[in-house]
């Protein structure tokens, strides 16, 4: 039996997707359609918890970015208090988002792209995995391996467990780093820096060989969301929100948590996957993607010297803001030097070891936003709560959501390159799973690691009869 | 003194005669699992999972509740006994919701600990899934029905120890409730003198300290028993 691996930070499904593609009668590719099938609920049942519960309860939403809903929902609740949260509070915040998004990414790439990448997406589907990859390049996998292990490791000194640790809590966190863990990361930064300049010239390396790929998977002019400091660098855990459109114009700039000013939410009939789009453009046409490359796409720089070299070297290859979704794979590279160079900026400071961590208040604002950036792209959660604290109404968004509409556009153009005729052969499945998996939302790492996906797609006439079907469980 | 003679689980005991075979169990090193005793305050025999077996009774006892008798032979864990502690413990589970990974008396919970000691690996009971309130309207202390068991510990503290009778129970069988005053709010109860007594007491996460996350609820019992004691030590003076 097939093991499923829940790894999705999204609030209401987990991995299964399916995806429909349309013919028309000369059998070209019409439009393709990513549906999300499963329904889970939390903003829902979550109601009538009290608020300082739901840093713990939301982190469970998901195994592989607990840290971001944690996070998120600390700050709301740090907004609910209405406090300002102590400084060595905000440090150790940002210790455990850096320590988040390098474990993340580094499983996004190593475990779950890289068998595309390196072994070929013709490769034989039972060896396409990370198995096939410890086969073929075992220092490449190892090194992804431990590089993973550090952000764990990081996460578990803070949080006391390596997944769903309830450790930030509105007001501030609850422990903070022991001396001995400290000097212990600082061990490891020389070899997952290593492994992480390795990994990037691999990438660098095979680039020009996956022109095709660059060109299909998801090249279309959309907008860019996510955070960035008040200099406009990148950034991870405050900042601003700042939307940047195809050109590199930045077309709205200001306080995260008037999101929903701009953002706007809608439903469609085929997913459970919420579609937010940019209020000001409307539904459909306010796309805008998320997550690493939308991250490296709006900021001035990284703000850290090796990451910047390698964003200029980006920029100048992709020619200024990057259209392919493709490009995901590159940005993720990018962030996980940033992060491992503000780790090292980050890890000496003595306030790391502070005692004062956690500010004391009652519910002083009955709403509250918080923002952060998950690796997958910003997340919001924002509650509303009667005097005593108890949650009258929770809205998470989520990454992978606000992706939603990126990823169908993403889906149709593969389908409209490699499919020639009703009928689906495997590598050209794998490239349309390829096309969801740059943007690393659950779906396409659920289980792909262990060498299977549980990928359902659909071919149908524009009438909706069904041609042919491809299900892989 | 006068002293009885009893055996349990075989081993010959003395005991005063006023003890009860709980009590001369402990005294001896022989454990009996339970969840509504309370050191310091009065039994109720609530939980039945200290039922013992008694020679010559075809009824299980309630140790807590039973008085040693004088060649009384009490068996404290037969398989009999071990079922029907499980099955105990798995209705407490299926009656409210009990989700342990995000309770805030996670890793230090007696019912846990009891789940665990009586080797419930899952529950057998359809789950009821209650739709039940929390209250926090209390400045510094929250109840999450959800998680209560009904052992009754808060309303005994409260009336045996601080002596405010704040806690009650209203309703019968499923629809029974711990309540504050006149089932108001917490924050309303006028009796409560926010002693935190109850919050010591409760076995679980229903009581709680607010502001508390997964875990952060560690319960200090011996205060309490600690508390009893001195005033009885100053009583007798």
């Amino acid at each position: 039996m097939a093991k499923r691996i829940i790894i999705d930070p999204v609030t209401r499904i987990e991995g299964h997707a399916k995806i429909t593609i349309y013919f028309d009668d000369q059998d070209l590719v019409t439009d393709a359609r990513f549906h999300v099938t499963e329904f889970r609920g939390f903003e829902r049942f979550c109601e009538g918890r009290p608020f300082f519960e739901m840093a713990g309860l939301s982190a469970r939403i998901c195994g592989i970015c607990p840290v971001s809903h944690l996070l998120a929902s600390a700050k709301a609740g740090d907004r609910i208090l209405a406090v300002a949260i102590p400084p060595a509070a905000v440090k150790l915040r940002r210790l455990m988002n850096l320590a988040q998004i390098i474990q993340s990414h580094a499983l996004s790439f190593f475990h779950l792209s890289a068998p595309d990448l390196l072994l070929g997406w013709d490769a034989d589907p039972a060896r396409r995995n990370v198995f096939g990859l410890i086969e073929a390049h075992p220092e490449l996998a190892r090194g992804g391996i431990r590089l993973r292990q550090l952000g764990q490791e990081i996460i578990e000194a803070l949080g006391g467990r390596k997944i769903h640790p309830a450790w930030a809590v509105p007001g501030g966190v609850r422990a903070s780093l022991p001396v001995e863990a400290r000097d212990r990361f600082l061990a490891r930064l020389p070899e997952a820096h290593r492994v992480t300049r390795q990994a990037i010239d691999f990438f660098k390396g095979f680039l020009d060989a996956h022109a095709e790929e660059t060109q299909v998977f998801g090249n279309f002019p959309s907008l860019f969301m996510g955070l960035v400091t008040k200099e406009g660098d990148w950034e991870n855990y405050d900042g601003r929100l700042r939307f940047m459109d195809s050109a590199g114009q930045i077309v709205h700039e200001g306080d995260p948590t008037k999101f929903e000013k701009w953002i706007g939410e809608t439903v469609e009939k085929d997913s459970y996957l919420k579609s937010p789009y940019y209020r000001p453009l409307g539904y459909p046409d306010g796309v805008y993607r998320v997550g690493p490359l939308a991250r490296v796409n709006i900021c001035r720089r990284m703000g850290v010297p090796q990451a910047d070299q390698e964003l200029a070297e980006f920029r100048q290859r992709v020619g200024g803001v990057a259209n392919a979704s493709f490009h995901f794979h590159h940005a993720r590279l990018i962030e996980i030097l940033a992060c491992l160079e503000f780790l090292e900026r980050l890890l000496p400071d003595p306030e790391l070891q502070s005692d004062m961590l956690r500010a004391d208040a009652g519910v002083n604002c009955l709403e509250g936003v918080g923002v952060s950036e998950a690796p997958r792209g910003t997340l919001f959660h924002h509650y509303h709560v009667d005097k005593h604290g108890l949650l009258q109404k929770v809205n998470l968004v989520i990454a992978t959501g606000q992706n939603a509409l990126a990823m169908n556009r993403t889906v149709a153009q593969i389908a409209k390159h490699y499919i020639k005729g009703p009928k689906i052969e495997e590598p050209i499945l794998n490239r349309v799973e390829a096309g969801i998996r740059a943007f690393d939302p659950c779906l396409s790492c659920s289980t792909h690691a262990a060498g299977q996906m549980p990928l359902h797609i659909e071919l149908r006439r524009v009438d909706g009869t069904l041609i042919d079907e491809v299900r892989r469980n | 003194m006068p002293v009885k003679t009893l055996t349990i689980d075989g081993q010959l005991i003395t005991s005063p005669a006023e003890q009860t075979v709980l009590d001369a169990a402990r005294l001896h090193g022989i454990k009996i699992p339970t969840l509504c005793h309370l050191d310091g305050v009065s039994e109720v025999g609530a939980c039945r999972l200290c039922l013992v077996e008694i020679a010559g009774s075809n009824k299980l006892a309630p140790s807590c509740l039973t008085a040693v008798a004088e060649g009384m032979a009490v068996t404290t864990n037969s398989p009999r006994l071990q079922e029907y502690r499980k099955m105990i413990v798995e209705l407490l589970f299926a009656e409210r919701n009990h989700v342990c990974s995000v309770c805030v008396a996670n890793a230090h919970c007696e019912l846990q600990d009891l789940a665990t000691a009586v080797g419930m690996d899952h529950v057998r009971f359809e789950y009821q899934f209650p739709k039940l309130p929390v209250d926090v309207s209390h400045d510094q202390f929250g109840i999450d029905h959800n998680r209560c068991v009904m052992c009754t510990r808060c309303v005994r503290v409260c009336d045996e120890v601080e002596g405010a009778h704040t806690w009650d129970v209203a309703g019968r069988g499923h629809n029974a409730r711990v309540i504050t005053d006149l089932n108001q709010p917490w924050g309303d109860a006028d009796t409560c003198t926010s002693c935190g007594k109850c919050v010591q007491a409760c076995p679980t996460g229903a009581l709680f300290r607010q502001g508390a996350t997964v875990a952060e609820m560690e319960k200090d019992k011996q205060k309490l028993a600690y508390l009893v004691e001195s005033r009885a030590r100053r009583a007798s003076k």
